[in-house]
């Protein structure tokens, strides 16, 4: 039978955070077992004696330092927390980027090129992930536990977070937030392997990449007819538009990331570019799949006119 | 008056002899205990509710342990197992937890404490009763109608739009229920600001009474907050709109911020009486002033105050900006301050005393060591570099449940242990009560410290089927679950027995200082007191001549 | 001193308390933490609709622009009315006239009811006529509301529209409390009840009363006059 005590490091945070926890875990430990003696020590040192009057004692000098030396404390263990975060936050430039979609009860993910799988995501060692994600239906998390990292899959929402496995190796994936009846088994494995394994795997991928299906897409919705070019546009054009700022009808400027793209699909109405009037219609019948590829799409545009 | 001057350096002569008349028997008709506007009653009638639904809530846990001792899932359904673990932790959380130690001890004990003859608004105080029960009666009905498995957190869209379990009932509990909390609250701060006993100052009043009083603000600026949140759950489930499911335009992430507004305080509404307990009992069995007397009491409003201002960090993986990250990692930092200043200052109060080890004692200590590590791992947790991790996993539940159960449930019953012979006028056999009180903390760390472990390894909770490599560390847990279960149901047992069979305990038992030891009788009288007392010194004046009457 | 004497004194003195000074600033207390939790409930409400008013300024425009504001500032006039006679009410109950307290709880159960009134017939119910009901009933339709069927992002209108029915239907709900409790009072001051020993009831229902006229106050604004 496996018996682990202590988790597997198999990414780059992983040496980092468990630094943190261990020494926590000391410092707890010897903070409750200390405390814990000087009360029984104090108990039977003290113990009731006939004839003997209890002594109050005061002391103001050691209120103040058992008062600060925990504050202290405390900041210091805010701040070594505050700097692991800023890794957690902090996405390195030139990562592979992975899509996720968590539905119940099971992962989807893409790869760059297009390749699907479902409950197993197979990634390079060596190389930063970025994993962006979102949910079909109820809230999700995508947890590993062997490389640290775990994120909230909302819905109409885009999360991300990043990792740079480190072992060769086969970890397990686990969906963290309660989602519903099968949340226990809503999740499989995560594969690491060597990169050149990794770009082998990928070939076995379909021909269409997400930006492809994204244009497919674009044409069959017919979202072609407003947003193009021609003199009489009725929606803004869209090359070059990710990643950059826009003039919203308000007077007021948003940059176009995933997050407001998405609401523009979905929710036309919510954020007007300047000139334009709320013409466009929802598409209730898109799912979080058609709205990644259009994504993707949109992103290809941009990359175009850069 | 003999009676006047209490709290001096004479200790009064104890009676040991039960009162003719008292509040347990001077009427006998059921009305007069389901219509009775005692204080004193309506505590009791809270405490024989709440050990119904701790019992209910144990059962659920029990089955769910068993159901965790092999990684297939095979004893319960997926359904039924999520159904289970909801329903622990309703039940557990606004049937127990939050009502234990403010609606039994502290409904019991304010007015005595502070020479009252009964809480401000006794009639209210009895409504709050009523409203519990109809809340309480409404969760047997979800019960009985099939379950409800959102998880205690009711997060949505799951809860609004996708379960197909008894939400829109659960809501209206959460509601009535919440209102009973939010009218004990406002009793218990009226009658400790304006019923105090005449020379009762605010730095003579018993820590108790510190203590309830931070919570009564919290149940009070907070609980309103969790309702009309479950409140708009709840016209979206009926309704079906999209307040909080994003398919129809809403926010699941505001429903998080406005429940953890209520229900990160909550955890301190559920703690802080327990620390009030404490404070009594330390101070007693040392028999010495309770060290740094303000500190402790200023430590128990600042941790309400900070309380409201921590609830984001429930949510650090949940998407939150980076920077509300932080703030609320560093807000939750803060938390840790007063809860050390509390210890210490316990630590330090056997310090030159005369140390007694009664069974509230051990209790007590045991408290204080389990809300060690309970505190202690929230730092982990608060730390947002390390919670993203752990957030979710059985580290999350291990904390709740070292801070919960090691800490709460642990000073409930110490108090009820301290208080028993007061509530009653019997004594429980002490070395039996001693013997269970260390049963209860093993038990208690067999249980839950692996869980500390198989959080760390990844297990994440409320799963019902798990890898295979958690399985030893659950199987210790249900091993240690046994051990405790035992050390929760003897106390039932040897505690009932008293009323019947116990000795009588004497208007104080223990030696205690403070009006409801040295003034009113045991059990009291229907009045509490007959003339008003005075009070001329500080609480715990104790000198170390008080002895236990055995 | 023996408390019973003191308690032959005042039969409206409860026997739980010392004297009538700490039986009055008891209930105070009790009145005032009682409206701190109501602006907690509320405020829950005003959260919601912070959050989307700011996801949403096209819906909120547009639900605005089809609200009357000539009917819902009418209502208000009505309510602040209502404010003024409660607070005669009270001034009549200090000074022990009878009559006229009766009078002013009257005029301020009246004001209410036109109020409530005035928000079924003309705002509610064109509303549930035309479909303006979140939920499975949506579907604008008819002269008043059916451009609003145009508008694009209709979830997010439901939003506005549900924050609206449920702000102003809980402060509704809070009013129809105070009619019940007006009647009690009103029965009450018949049965010569209340004077200047025993006007805590009128003051604090008055109140009461004032804090549902200041919730309106907010919610008026914010729902007709979104610009």
């Amino acid at each position: 039978m496996n018996f682990p005590l202590i988790p597997e490091q198999a990414s780059t945070f992983a040496p980092s955070v468990d630094l943190l926890f261990y020494a926590l875990t000391a410092f707890v430990l010897l903070f409750t077992v200390g405390v814990t003696a000087v009360l029984i020590a104090l108990g039977i040192k003290y113990k009731a004696e006939p004839g003997r009057k209890s002594e109050h004692v005061e002391n103001m000098a050691l209120e103040l330092l058992w008062s600060a030396i925990p504050a202290v404390i405390a900041l210091v263990i805010f701040a070594w927390g505050a700097i692991i975060y800023f890794d957690y936050r902090n996405i390195p430039e030139n990562t592979l980027d992975i899509n996720v979609i968590g539905k119940q009860w099971m992962w989807k993910i893409q790869h760059p090129n297009g390749k699907r799988e479902v409950n197993e995501l197979h990634v390079p060692v060596g190389k930063a992930v970025k994993i962006t994600m979102t949910s079909q239906d109820v809230l999700h998390d995508f947890y590993i536990p062997a490389f640290r990292v775990k994120q909230d899959a909302i819905p109409a929402k885009y999360t991300d977070m990043w990792f740079e496995a480190t072992k060769v190796g086969t970890y397990p994936l686990f969906c963290a937030e309660y989602c519903g009846t099968d949340h226990s088994t809503m999740g499989g494995t995560v594969t690491v392997m060597e990169q050149d394994a990794y770009q082998e795997w990928l070939e076995g991928g379909p021909p269409v990449t997400p930006a492809q299906a994204g244009e497919t897409l674009f044409q069959q919705m017919g979202c072609v007819t407003c947003h193009d070019a021609g003199a009489a546009s009725r929606g803004p054009v869209l090359n070059g538009v990710f990643g950059h700022e826009v003039k919203l009808r308000d007077g007021k400027t948003v940059v176009a990331d995933e997050e407001y793209i998405r609401e523009s699909i979905m929710s036309p109405s919510a954020k007007i570019v300047d000139g334009y009037a709320p013409l466009m219609p929802t598409f209730p019948n898109l799912d979080e799949e058609d709205i990644l590829n259009l994504l993707a799409y949109i992103k290809s545009l941009s990359d175009e006119q850069q | 008056m003999a009676n006047d001057v209490v709290h001096g350096t004479e200790i009064p002569p104890r009676d040991h002899t039960r009162p003719e008349v008292n509040y347990l028997n001077w009427r006998q008709t059921v009305s007069s205990w389901l219509l009775s506007q005692d204080h004193k009653r309506i505590g009791i009638m809270y405490l024989i509710s709440i050990s119904i639904f701790f019992v209910v809530g144990g059962l659920f846990a029990t089955i769910f342990r068993i159901e965790l001792l092999t990684p297939e899932g095979d004893l319960l359904q997926a359904d039924t197992y999520n159904k289970f673990f909801t329903l622990h932790g309703v039940v557990m959380i606004f049937f127990f937890l939050i009502p234990s130690i403010p609606a039994v001890l502290g409904n019991f004990l304010i007015p005595l404490q502070i020479g009252a003859k009964d809480v401000a608004f006794p009639k209210l105080n009895l409504a709050s009763w009523y409203i519990f029960m109809v809340g309480g009666t409404l969760g047997v009905a979800i019960i009985l109608l099939g379950g409800l498995d959102t998880g205690w957190t009711f997060y949505t869209p799951l809860s609004t739009s996708y379960a197909n379990t008894h939400v829109f009932l659960a809501a209206i509990v959460v509601f009535v229920t919440g209102f009973s909390s939010i009218l004990t609250g406002l009793n218990f701060l009226v009658t400790i600001h304006k019923m105090r006993a005449p020379g009762l100052t605010w730095f003579r009043l018993p820590l108790f009474i510190w203590a309830h009083y931070a919570t009564s603000v919290i149940q009070i600026l907070g609980t309103p907050v969790l309702a009309i949140t479950i409140f708009l759950a709840g016209v979206e489930r009926l309704w079906g709109v999209g307040i909080f499911d994003p398919a129809l335009g809403g926010d699941p992430v505001l429903f998080q911020h406005m429940f953890w507004f209520y229900s990160h305080p909550a955890v301190y509404i559920m703690i802080l009486p327990g620390m009030g307990v404490i404070s009594e009992i330390i101070g007693c069995f040392s028999r010495n002033r309770v060290f740094g007397y303000e500190f402790i009491a200023f430590s128990s409003v600042a941790i309400a105050i900070i309380g409201f201002l921590v609830w984001g960090h429930h949510m650090y993986v949940s998407g939150q900006a980076m920077y509300s990250n932080l703030v609320f990692s560093l807000l939750t930092m803060l938390v840790a301050v007063p809860s050390a200043i509390k210890i210490f200052n316990w630590t330090a109060t056997l310090y030159k005393g005369n140390v007694v080890w009664a069974t509230p004692m051990i209790y007590a200590i045991g408290f204080i060591g389990l809300f060690a590590i309970g505190g202690g791992t929230g730092l982990f947790l608060g730390a947002v570099g390390l919670d993203v991790p752990l957030h979710d996993t059985y580290f999350v539940v291990a904390h709740f449940h070292y801070v919960m159960v090691g800490g709460m449930v642990m000073a409930y019953l110490a108090g009820i242990h301290f208080y028993w012979p007061k509530m009653t006028g019997k004594m429980y056999p002490q070395t039996l009560a001693k013997l269970c009180a260390i049963l209860v903390f093993v038990g208690f760390n067999c249980t839950f410290f692996p869980q500390f472990l198989a959080g760390w390894l990844g297990m994440p909770r409320r799963y019902h089927s798990y890898h295979e490599d958690f399985q030893v560390l659950n199987v210790m847990s249900t091993i240690g679950a046994s051990i405790l279960g035992l050390g929760f149901i003897i106390p039932v047992f040897y505690l009932v027995w008293s009323l019947f069979y116990g000795k009588e305990a004497g208007s104080n038992p223990w030696g205690a200082r403070g009006l409801e030891w040295e003034v009113c009788t045991s059990p009291p009288d229907p009045h509490n007191f007959h003339e008003t007392p005075v009070v001329t010194s500080e609480a715990y004046a104790y000198t170390g001549e008080e002895t236990l009457s055995e | 001193m023996s408390s019973a004497t003191v308690h032959d004194e005042n039969p409206y003195l409860a026997h739980h308390f010392e004297s009538i000074e700490q039986q009055e600033e008891s209930c105070t207390l009790g009145m005032w933490l009682f409206l701190a939790q109501e602006v907690m409930f509320f405020g829950g409400l005003f959260m919601a609709y912070a959050v989307y008013r700011f996801m949403y300024p096209e819906a909120w425009l547009e639900g605005s622009a089809s609200l009357s504001v000539p009917i819902g500032g009418a209502n208000t006039v009505f309510l602040l009315l209502s404010s003024f006679t409660m607070a005669m009410g009270v001034y009549f109950c200090q000074v022990g006239n009878s009559k006229w307290l009766f009078r002013a709880l009257t005029a301020t159960l009246v004001l209410g009811i036109i109020f409530v009134g005035v928000k079924w017939v003309y705002e509610y119910t064109p509303k549930f006529a035309e479909g303006i009901f979140p939920g499975a009933g949506w579907g604008p339709h008819g002269h008043h509301y059916g451009h609003l069927a145009d508008f694009a992002d209709q979830g997010a209108l439901q939003i506005f529209f549900v924050l609206y029915f449920i702000m102003t239907g809980m402060h509704a709900f809070h009013m129809l409390i105070g009619f019940a409790i007006l009647l009690v009072l009103m029965w009450m001051t018949k049965q010569n009840k209340f004077g200047p020993q025993r006007y805590m009831p009128i003051l604090f229902f008055g109140l009461y009363w004032h804090f549902v006229d200041i919730v309106w106050v907010f919610i008026f604004p914010m729902f007709y006059l979104v610009t």
